[in-house]
């Protein structure tokens, strides 16, 4: 492969096509910039953005269609460092990263940092551990790699099941988050959304496979990572006038957020005051939904009659009062009618308004690390960061689908410097979510919090409009001001609302649309691809028939991954909860089952099969079984080990892991000699090539 | 093939490069993260242990990166075990 005398010109070639591509793409968007100053309906620019993407993806895809077994698998191994990098940030980036992290940020402040650095730091293993090895071994999956490393079946076989398990999983999510956009701005149902974006996934990787799938997350790339920019710094600019969001959010916008934190908590001041106003009647409220759950406790079904009757008799006294308060008679009768029928809504009813409570707290201040309110919880806090971040880190370093992309550069030496491109690709984007986070937190705070109601900020009533689990505002203490502790904000808001905010026009939410729809398209191209591939090459070829001819193994390849879509896209459409739980589960998953295998395969020559089976298994045994004990959707709910969090699991996984493959390969005899000069031709970029 | 004392030392300056690069990793993750309460009360560019989780750490792990390929790159070609000229 090396030493091919044409990659230098195909980088060339690739910079001049992927630098036209830039240009046109931003001409579409000056153009339906233009439409939209001459009228156009926002709708009919939600559809142009939908539909134009889509065709230009399936149109890469459909340009790079190959019958070829190399192209199919690893883009014929001729992705030159920087585009793979480009390819695998767009790999990498989901949904979740594109929309959902600057929220949680947000709403979590200084404990969302788990995800910048938990997402970042990763690679770090993957540049140290995994990736030129993995690339000098040079086969098509990461199974593969077990399968030859360990000899035999059953690591491959281990292998296949778990790149299975954690790739449909996050594929679900990243679906889920297709139907979401498309529904949200084009006003298609979410099933039909669902399918529309299948459609331009499959089109993409159904005829090219790997090189089709490569080239179209290059230029989703582009589009994503423009989307996320142009917003953000504008509004850079217009609060601080600074055009380096990562640099104003710091100097000039957190230590006024900081400010406006201690005021808020500071009951001397008048906005405390105002806050502590709001904080008063959500206490008040949950108390007596308190009482009532208590009442409900003791006197059951009769509790539940002298309450309503109670309601009745406040009713006719209103209405009996002079002057007449229609208001309150409104919101009485309201009480009445809404008066839950039996014992068990009852019970959820009053739970969660008792649940309010939560919003009658202090601000927690956006900088402030592992906050509890004592020594014990805040210890527990920091231990489950930290672990949150030792998981997501590991498994980074062991999702099969970020991994299989350093199959694709043509030489170690471009894997190493593709590692470098991919972080960085990536770093763009999650150095620029918190201080997007803090530039948000700063317009809600300074600007929102003391507008009179009759005078919301555009942005505020039009969201609220739309989706109150986005923006939910109410006048709690009727005093006609906005304050804090009165508005609700889902996390999705902060990306999906800046344009608006910046005062920027609607061309630019449609860009922000496009770009979140690329970033969960290319990554669940990239899961789809995985799936099928290690159904295909590692089950089929590899194990159930070796002698199939290329062209077999290519139909059945292809035929697997429309299945495997169909299939994904069905479980999606019948939207199965606790989905923010599985994506992070699956990186708990992919640590604890492959980690441990992979890099000792490479770094001691001692570990053997039983090794690795015992440690692939014993890793995701503990994985898996911790979750269940312990995550609520199971119904378990045993006691936690040293008070970790489900969604760490991996931190019990990994080391168990590293440990099966030691005992394993201790107590039987040691690899054969092919295999321990396997690991030397993976250790050394080039064996033969020794000069001296 | 059999290894040269030569191979031998590129790969044990490969593993000396790697654990260095990963302890300034376990560093810049762990130890400043357990630290970031008493961190925060430093403030340079925004409180110190905030920034640094949002961005000192990212800063990190780029620069990891960036010098273990350069490093190993150069090392390939010093023992002779580039491949064939691109």
């Amino acid at each position: 492969m090396a030493g091919r005398p044409s990659n230098a010109h195909f980088l060339q070639q690739l910079q001049r096509y992927y630098s036209f591509y830039t240009g046109g793409f931003v001409a579409f968007v000056v153009m339906v910039g233009i439409l939209e100053m001459l009228g156009v309906s926002i709708k009919i620019l939600g559809y142009i953005f939908l539909f134009a993407t889509i065709l230009l993806y399936a149109g890469i895809g459909f340009m790079a269609k190959t019958a070829d077994v190399s192209e199919y698998y690893v883009a014929g191994r001729r992705v030159p460092a920087l585009f793979n990098g480009m390819a695998t940030g767009a790999d990498w980036m989901s949904a979740a990263s594109f929309i959902g992290m600057a929220g949680t940020l947000y709403l979590t402040g200084y404990d969302g940092l788990a995800f910048v650095m938990g997402w970042t730091g990763g690679y770090c293993l993957v540049a140290l551990f995994l990736a030129p090895y993995l690339r000098k071994f040079g086969q098509f999956t990461i199974p593969d790699f077990l399968g030859a490393r360990y000899g035999g079946n059953i690591p491959r076989l281990i292998g296949v099941f778990a790149t299975i398990l954690c790739s449909f999983t996050y594929v679900i999510a990243q679906i889920y988050g297709v139907g979401i956009i498309t529904s949200r701005f084009t006003g298609l149902e979410f099933t039909i959304g669902v399918f529309v974006g299948l459609a331009g996934i499959l089109v993409c990787s159904f005829l090219g496979g790997m090189k089709a799938v490569t080239w179209t997350q290059v230029a989703q790339y582009i589009i994503l990572i423009v989307a996320y920019m142009i917003p953000v710094v504008w509004l850079s600019v217009k609060h601080t006038g600074n055009p380096v969001p990562q640099i104003s959010a710091y100097t000039s916008a957190l230590p006024k957020v900081s400010a406006l934190e201690k005021e808020f908590n500071d009951p001397e001041t008048a906005k405390g005051r105002a806050e502590e106003s709001v904080r008063q009647i959500f206490r008040e409220r949950a108390a007596a939904a308190r009482d009532r759950l208590q009442g409900l406790d003791a006197g059951g079904s009769e509790f539940l009659v002298s309450e309503k009757a109670k309601l009745a008799e406040e009713l006719k006294t209103l209405k009996g009062t002079v002057p007449i308060n229609y208001r309150a008679i409104e919101a009485a009768e309201k009480a009445l009618r809404q008066f839950p029928a039996d014992i068990a809504t009852a019970r959820t009813a009053w739970s969660a308004d008792e649940a309010i409570k939560a919003r009658a707290g202090p601000v927690k201040p956006h900088a402030e690390a592992f906050a509890a309110k004592d020594e014990v919880g805040r210890d527990i806090a920091r231990k489950n960061f930290l672990a949150l971040v030792f998981c997501l880190m590991v498994g980074t370093a062991a999702l099969p689908h970020i991994l299989m992309r350093f199959y694709t550069t043509p030489s170690v030496e471009q894997a190493r410097r593709s590692v470098f491109w991919s972080l960085f690709f990536i770093f763009l984007l999650y150095v620029t979510a918190p201080a997007l986070a803090i530039l948000v937190k700063f317009e809600v705070y300074s600007n929102l919090v003391g507008t009179s109601f009759a005078q919301l900020p555009a942005w505020v009533s039009n969201w609220a409009a739309v989706d109150k689990t986005l923006m939910n505002i109410t006048d709690i203490n009727k005093d006609g001001l906005v304050q804090l502790a009165e508005v609700v904000i889902g996390g999705d808001l902060v990306v999906l609302a800046t344009p608006e905010i910046a005062g920027l026009p609607y061309v630019i939410s449609g860009l922000v649309a496009a770009g979140g729809l690329a970033a969960a398209l290319s990554t669940a191209d990239g899961l789809l691809l995985t799936i099928a591939n290690a159904l295909s090459h590692d089950v089929y070829y590899k194990i159930i028939d070796p002698n199939a001819p290329t062209t077999r193994r290519l139909v059945v390849s292809k035929s697997l991954l429309l299945l495997v879509a169909v299939v994904a896209a069905y479980v999606t459409s019948l939207k199965p909860g606790d989905i923010l739980f599985l994506v992070s589960a699956a990186f708990s998953l992919a640590a604890s089952a492959f980690f441990p295998a992979l890099v000792l395969g490479i770094f001691w020559k001692r570990a053997n099969q039983l090794g690795a089976i015992l440690g692939m298994v014993a890793g995701l045994g503990i994985c898996m079984y911790y979750m269940i004990q312990t995550y609520p959707f199971f119904g378990i709910n045993a006691a936690k080990w040293w008070g970790i969090n489900p969604i760490s699991a991996g931190i019990f996984g990994v080391p168990t892991g590293f440990i099966g493959v030691v005992i394993g390969s201790l107590i039987s005899p040691a690899p054969s000699r092919e295999i321990q000069a396997l690991v030397d031709y993976v250790r050394y970029p080039n064996l033969k090539g020794d000069t001296a | 093939m059999p290894l040269t004392e030569k191979h031998r030392e590129y790969w044990h300056r490969n593993l000396k490069l790697t654990s260095l690069l990963l302890a300034i990793w376990f560093l810049a993750t762990f130890v400043v993260s357990w630290y970031a309460r008493e961190l925060n009360e430093i403030v340079l560019i925004g409180p110190l242990g905030f920034y640094m989780g949002a961005q000192g750490a990212l800063i990190v792990y780029v620069l990891i990166i960036w010098y273990y390929a350069r490093r190993m790159n150069q090392m390939d070609k010093q023992y002779g075990v580039q491949e064939g000229d691109e």
